[in-house]
């Protein structure tokens, strides 16, 4: 049996009115299937709206705060193991120690009647990564990425790993600014570095994860070919050997910012007909400028 | 049912999969889980879908599992084309279709034939309550496939909690979760808490009792009825809204 809270007995307690082993209403029945979704905010003051996302060890519910009128985000433990609570609580701690613009602030932490635990954050207001980047070229998809990374290196620099990178963890607010969601994830197949699998993730792991990121925004939206220089720059960030991959996202954005300004990145050794065509087309405007002005001066030789 | 819902089965039983077993005794016993999780979902679909009598439904209901069982419909299940449960429906509409066209339909086989299961209550009930409107029979099997299992599950967690000296704990389940209509307000903790006399917080940690179990109850069931690991967390994802663990 289930271990359960201390047995509370009550010799005259009403049995069930109606309904007993009977038949479900169809109401009974959604209650039922979505039972520990509604956590009873009774007594607290926050209310709870619909679900809006389910995260590595929750379900994120849209809310009120009622004592400053304001909406939240409140996130609540699927369930109510002592591990559950003590990661969210753990979460909402190194959250609240996080101040940046890309990280969202967690305003409060509680734990329900039913043990569950709960945390509130500032409601995001904005789309998932994949769903802003379908409508984005790619040089604006990879400035999105290049603020990922920036964010991500943040809370490095302060010794907190992710864990759980991937687009649906990174939403794009309505001003364009970037905010990195559910820290302190497990991993999610296709975004997860081989050694987190095996429990031994580490920094280099999120540069896995942010690698698989760049994999899916470099993707052109006609089914080609991404550049090159970028496939070695996903490559690098992607390789099962952590030491091998770029050693923080710092360093793997900066590849991403030369490959944007038309210069080599580190990734990739390119042979001399690359190196001639990435130049011609890093400095087309004033090679343009030049033919140009040789054009014209032609034209007045042959004009005299 | 015969194991306890508590901590999740760490060998992950699938009775699905023992539908091929060749001891008959597994094999039987097989058959006899999924007809107890299915038996509603197909007499209903028999009654309302089929248009048929309350005893013609009883008979093909019988029959239906009674000739999976001989011909091994079921055991040709293949986890990468569909859900089980689509599987059963589909083999239940071409059985249907084939007694509809047999002049007289076949002496039922002496394999296996389903028993305590209350045919004439559960017509009662579908007298008063069963709608057939939905005009996709894959979404409305699914949805009385979902209230067969959660009022299978809603009588184990009342012998469980009977037994675990958490009767308070259905009592308050049932008022909060299972009774409220549409029209009628939900009662709250404070409301529970002042009409069975406890303290709230003595209610939610009843109430968080009664749904774990009642969580865990059907999840075991579930498990036990689907073939494969990423089917049964499919179905409980569309079941409940998560992940299993």
């Amino acid at each position: 049996m289930t271990p359960g809270p201390e047995q509370t007995r009550r010799p005259d307690a009403p049995k069930p009115r109606s309904g007993e082993g009977g038949w479900l209403s169809d109401a009974a029945v959604d209650r039922l299937r979505r039972l520990d979704d509604r956590p009873d905010f009774d007594g607290t003051r926050y209310e709870i709206g619909d679900a809006i996302g389910h995260g590595g060890m929750g379900v994120v519910f849209r809310g009120r705060d009622r004592e400053l009128d304001r909406d939240v985000a409140v996130k609540v433990t699927t369930w109510s193991t002592p591990a559950d609570a003590d990661r969210l609580r753990r979460e909402a701690r190194t959250l609240a120690a996080l101040e940046h613009p890309g990280i969202v602030p967690v305003h409060d932490v509680g734990r329900l009647a039913d043990g569950r635990v709960y945390s509130v954050m500032m409601l995001v207001r904005g789309e998932r990564l994949d769903v802003v980047a379908s409508r984005l070229a790619l040089p604006d998809r990879l400035r999105l990425f290049d603020r990922i990374c920036d964010t991500v290196s943040f809370a490095h620099a302060r010794g907190v790993i992710h864990g759980d990178l991937k687009p649906a963890n990174v939403m794009v607010g309505e001003f364009g600014q970037v905010l990195v969601l559910d820290w302190g994830g497990g991993g999610t197949e296709g975004y997860m570095a081989p050694e987190q699998a095996i429990g031994a993730a580490d920094a280099r792991s999120d540069v896995y994860a942010l690698g698989a990121i760049l994999r899916d925004l470099a993707r052109p939206a006609d089914g080609d070919l991404p550049a090159k220089p970028l496939t070695s720059i996903v490559s690098r960030a992607m390789g099962p050997d952590p030491a091998a991959r770029y050693a923080d996202p710092g360093e793997l954005a900066a590849d991403v910012r030369r490959f944007l300004d038309g210069a080599a990145v580190a990734a990739h050794r390119e042979g001399p007909l690359e190196r001639v065509g990435r130049l011609a087309r890093a400095y087309r405007t004033p090679l343009a400028l030049i033919g140009a002005y040789l054009v014209m001066r032609i034209l007045l030789l042959f004009w005299r | 049912m015969g194991q306890p819902p508590g901590a999740f089965p760490a060998t992950r039983h699938s009775v699905v999969r023992d539908l091929g077993s060749a001891d008959p005794e597994t094999r039987a016993a097989a058959y006899e889980a999924l007809a107890r999780s299915y038996w509603r979902p197909v007499y209903m679909y028999v009654r309302l879908r089929w248009r048929r009598t309350p005893e013609d439904a009883q008979d093909l209901t019988q029959e239906f599992f009674a000739r999976a069982f001989e011909r091994e419909y079921l055991e040709r299940y293949d986890p990468a084309k569909a859900r089980f449960r689509t599987f059963v429906r589909t083999c239940l509409d071409g059985f249907l279709a084939n007694e509809e066209k047999a002049a007289a339909r076949l002496k039922r086989g002496g394999g296996y034939t389903i028993t305590a299961v209350d045919f004439a209550r559960f017509d009662a009930d579908l007298a008063v309550h069963a709608r057939s409107d939905d005009p996709d029979p894959e979404r409305w099997f699914h949805r009385e496939w979902i209230r067969g299992l959660f009022t299978d599950a809603l009588e184990r967690l009342r012998a469980d909690a009977d037994a675990a000296g958490h009767d308070v704990a259905f009592t308050l389940f049932h008022r909060y979760d299972i009774e409220p209509d549409g029209a009628a307000p939900r009662p709250t903790y404070a409301s529970l808490a002042r009409e069975t006399g406890l303290a709230v917080t003595d209610v939610t940690n009843e109430l968080a009792w009664a749904r774990r179990t009642f969580r865990e109850i059907v999840l075991h069931t579930l498990r036990s009825i689907c073939a494969t690991d990423e089917e049964f967390r499919a179905e409980a994802r569309d079941l409940l809204g998560s992940d299993p663990r």
